[in-house]
């Protein structure tokens, strides 16, 4: 058995005071400061927290507040009341919302994964990967404990061509030739980001975090510099420029690379596998309606990996988009039908917000994933977008410390590792590669709703 | 059945907090004279008497603006304009999408009164989106043509054991009976309150699987014994004592990773009871691990009802895709009760990727399991109890007629007992407000008396709830509704207007 998978974690504080949802107390006019306030009495101890004087009572408390509702109920005046923090209202938007935010945020600054009581809170359902459920094992069926560290679940996912079966000469010997892999402990790679604020100290701490934690972490050939070079083993380069100036020195550095889907895509493959046989190319096209297609063709011509991209909100492209799991599903059913699923890596992309939507997205076929916001977002990213329109940065993310950054990052991975494994856990799989496409085994919104309640309005 | 049960006596428990939480504030300026009209007017009792002016002390209990129709609207009746009514701007902060505030509000004056509330407060659904809060009984007519005569001749009992075996016939008089939460998730006084209540109502309550504190023992045959992974507190002799002995496999807000109980709240008394070590977290695996098959799920039931010749055997499961497998299992290894644990249920404390993502929501599961229990000829032989995610009677009658025998509760319980849903209750002390914590100071915030009747008023009124749904659709018990999919409308696959007869 392989070591065990361990990701370290540290608590890594914010530097900028994080958004909560409420928190807001208000104090009326005719507080009289009396002794038996309850604000001084608060079980959670908040003014202690926030070093604020209790003889003034002047501060609104924003960020610190549990919402027990105590103090607003025992006030002897009724003069305190809370309401919704508007900060809070306003961040991100209808994908990436405040509740994610949040949620990213708590696990990048503590490294554990978010627990909470009173059972769930949310809607029903919603769309996207909001609208499956994952399996669990009972009474018949052994779980597995990996979180508790009682037995051993792998995230292990290789990345590469895989061969189906040996071939045998006519003398027993082994005559097939195994293409070259590449392993990833957790089965997550950091994509690059759709938007962000300039300067190279973004990348560096996504380079740094996907060292820590024995991934990759792509980055564009035009982003290339001295600083960044230091990080090729754990580089994708994305050749966004002329192939021809990677050179030959830099393509026997790297193991990974990637390149845009195109009529040569293959020839590029080729090109590149022939100046370092042991390189990974993974090829990049953005999700339609067409990839089914281009997938089985280019795993017909010898693709090793596929990079299946949606945008930030998980939509492919097109006037009726799908979302990525079904055209994920779609793609992988496709591959398996024509029999050649198992031959090639399969690596979705975009609108991966959660640690669940990893789980839900490997459910639906692909082999492992890439991310990209919420690596911003564990560095305190507000998803205001405001860099988009090369406006400043409110928690000036271009100066951010990447060592810091890092471990916020680590942190954030880490608490995704140990919900993978509450996942698999409870589904009683021991490793993530056979997640892969347990479709059988999730719960889909669509077919539940059909099942249950198709028939139950329908009258006379 | 129990036809001459007599149900408890309601009797009113206010706000144990000085200023209850309503969905409207009202406030008086200094320009009152105190006059006193206001309290006169008032029928719903929202002033008192004050000795400069009258205090809104209870202006959780005001209809806010919609009164202006009546000629006792004390807005336009003060003399000196000096009342003014709001919307309670806190309100819009208090509950999430499954227990909005109106939700919480209405719950709380259920407890509070035992009636239904006569705010304009929507107590009969969430804002979840789907499920429940989409589904709809379609009543005959215009206000019902259903059952006349009175609701004294309208059965709500069940029956507990319907397998035909020689164990005792246990008929509740209420389809409810109250889920386990064990000693160190809540406190004592919690436990207390919800077990008395269950004998108020002559139905029963479940320890969890935390010990049997020797406070519960004079209750003990309204008392639901949890046999889970952990066997904390489980010895022969709490089995013999209580008449229903619980297997808890699976809990709906966490399926498949056991149940966890963090260190802060392991107090020298809880250690003492789990026969554990005070300070450390202390974990139920998942699952039973003598148990892969049903033949070792049925040796388990067997020891059961060696050790105590007279229990019926309940088992808990939670909602995998194979639920109906799990409960035909179940069936034939001799469980009397299976409790299927959907997945929005409560807990104590449970990684929110797993309440919010593993195993299904109870609505799916319930239809899934009736309909194949009867397709497999055993559905009169065994008691399907829902739970997870019932917040309301409307719920409870909604899930009936999707199947289920009868419910259990446990997040409403609280609820009554004022929880806001902070969803703190994993938290270092446990529970702000007294209830989800064994600390001893904050455990003291609440009294046993005034816990007790909170939860005998609330389900006093989801019981005349229930009542008055089965008059209306012209049944005369509940186990009529079982089952009853033509007596509902899900609002995503019906028009309204295509629907004869009156929504609710």
């Amino acid at each position: 058995m392989p070591p065990k998978y361990h990701i370290a974690t540290s608590q890594s504080p914010n530097r900028f005071q994080k958004i909560t949802r409420s928190g807001i107390i208000a104090w009326e006019e005719g507080c009289l400061k009396c002794a038996r306030c309850v604000k001084k009495d608060c079980v959670y101890q908040v003014y202690e927290k926030r070093n604020l004087d209790n003889r003034q009572m002047l501060d609104s408390l924003d960020s610190v507040c549990m919402d027990c509702f105590r103090c607003v109920q025992n006030c002897p005046n009724r003069l305190i009341h809370k309401g919704l923090n508007p900060s809070y209202k306003v961040l991100g938007d209808h994908y990436w919302t405040p509740e994610i935010i949040s949620n990213l945020w708590f696990q990048a600054e503590s490294g554990r994964i978010p627990v909470s009581g009173a059972g769930y809170g949310g809607p029903f359902s919603g769309p996207g990967f909001d609208a499956m459920w994952t399996d669990m094992s009972e009474i018949v069926r052994p779980t597995r404990d990996g979180i508790h560290g009682r037995e051993y679940i792998s995230t292990t996912v290789d990345i590469g061509r895989k061969v189906v079966a040996l071939e045998l000469g006519p003398d027993g010997d082994i005559t097939s030739s195994a293409p070259p892999l590449v392993e990833i402990p957790l089965p997550v790679i950091f994509d690059m980001l759709p938007w962000s604020p300039p300067g190279d100290n973004i990348p560096l701490s996504f380079l740094y975090g996907a060292r820590a934690l024995g991934t990759f972490a792509i980055v564009r050939q035009s982003g290339l510099n001295p600083v960044i070079r230091e990080f090729l083993p754990h580089a994708i380069i994305y050749v966004d420029g002329n192939p021809d100036d990677l050179g030959a020195q830099l393509l026997g550095s790297v193991r990974i690379i990637e390149i845009p889907n195109g009529e040569d895509a293959i020839t590029l493959q080729n090109r590149f596998k022939s100046i370092n046989p042991e390189l990974i190319v993974i090829i990049r096209l953005r999700l339609g309606s067409k990839t089914p297609e281009q997938a089985l063709a280019l795993t017909a011509q010898g693709a090793e990996a596929l990079h299946c991209v949606a945008d930030e909100y998980g939509l492919e492209e097109g006037s009726d988009p799908l979302f990525i799991k079904e055209r994920m599903k779609e793609v992988h059913l496709h591959l398996v039908d024509k029999g050649v699923r198992d031959q090639i890596t399969l690596i979705g992309g975009g609108g991966v917000a959660m640690a669940e939507h990893m789980a839900k997205l490997i459910i639906c076929g692909a082999d492992a994933l890439t991310i990209d916001i919420p690596l911003l977002v564990a560095m305190e990213c507000r998803v205001c977008r405001r860099c988009k329109e090369g406006i400043t940065c409110p928690v000036e993310l271009d100066s951010v410390d990447p060592l810091w950054g890092s471990v916020r990052i680590t942190n954030l991975m880490a608490g995704w590792h140990s919900q993978l494994l509450e996942i698999l856990g409870a589904m009683g799989i021991r490793e993530v590669r056979r997640l892969r496409g347990e479709m059988g085994r999730a719960m889909f919104f669509e077919d539940l709703e059909r099942e249950t309640f198709s028939a139950m309005g329908k009258r006379g | 059945m129990m036809d001459h049960f007599q149900f408890p006596e309601i009797k009113k428990a206010p706000s144990r907090f000085r200023n209850a939480l309503g969905k409207y504030r009202v406030t008086i300026t200094r320009a009152c004279t105190n006059c006193g009209l206001c309290v006169e007017l008032c029928p719903y009792g929202v002033y008192q008497a004050g000795s400069k002016r009258p205090k809104a002390s209870c202006d959780h209990l005001c209809i806010g603006p919609s009164c202006s129709k009546n000629d006792f609207y004390c807005v336009d009746r003060c003399p000196e304009k000096a009342i003014h009514i709001r919307s309670n701007p806190t309100f819009e902060v208090l509950g999430d999408r499954r227990w909005p505030a109106e939700l919480l509000a209405g719950t709380w004056h259920m407890a509070e009164t035992g009636a239904i509330p006569h705010q304009d407060l929507n107590y009969k659904t969430g804002n979840s989106g789907g499920g429940f809060d989409k589904i709809r009984f379609v009543f005959p007519g215009k206000n019902g043509t259903g059952k006349t005569g009175t609701n004294d001749d309208i059965s709500t009992a069940i029956e507990l054991n319907r397998s035909g075996d020689s164990r005792p016939r246990i008929t509740i008089p209420v389809p409810l009976y109250l889920g386990g939460m064990s000693f160190g998730s809540v406190s004592i006084v919690t436990m207390l309150s919800r077990v008395r209540a269950a004998v108020a109502l002559n139905t029963f309550c479940c320890t969890g699987e935390g010990g049997y504190p020797e406070e519960l023992m004079d209750y003990d045959d309204h008392i639901i014994t949890q046999v889970a992974t952990g066997l904390f507190g489980v010895r022969e002799e709490t089995i013999k004592r209580v008449r229903i002995v619980e297997f808890k496999y699976a809990q709906g807000a966490k399926p498949g990773l056991g149940g966890h109980l963090l260190g802060d709240k392991v107090t020298p008394r809880v250690a003492q009871m789990r026969e554990a070590v005070a300070g450390s977290a202390l974990f139920s695996p998942f699952p039973f691990h003598s148990v892969y098959s049903v033949e070792d799920h049925k040796k388990h039931v067997d020891w059961i009802k060696e050790t105590n010749r007279k229990a019926l055997v309940s088992v808990k499961v939670s909602t995998p895709t194979d639920v109906d497998m799990v409960v035909v299992g179940s069936y034939y290894a001799g469980a009397h009760i299976v409790q299927l644990d959907g997945s929005y249920g409560g807990t104590g404390a449970a990684p929110d990727i797993a309440k919010k993502n593993i195993a299904m929501p109870i609505e799916y599961a319930l239809p899934k399991v009736h309909k194949f229990l009867l397709e497999e000829g055993i559905r009169d032989k065994i008691t399907i109890i829902a739970s997870g995610g019932i917040r309301s009677a409307y719920d409870m009658a909604k899930i009936i007629a999707m199947g289920a025998d009868g419910v259990c509760l446990g997040t409403a319980d609280l609820v009554a007992l004022e929880c806001i849903r902070c969803h703190h209750c994993e938290s270092g002390r446990g529970c702000a407000r007294g209830i989800a914590t064994t600390d001893e100071e904050l455990t003291g915030l609440m009294e046993l008396e005034w816990g007790t009747q909170r939860i005998i008023n609330m389900y006093s009124t989801w019981r005349a709830q229930l009542v008055n749904i089965l008059k209306r659709l012209g049944m005369g018990s509940v186990t009529e509704l079982v089952g009853r999919f033509d007596v509902l409308a899900h609002m995503d696959y019906i028009k309204e207007e295509e629907i004869e007869g009156e929504l609710d």
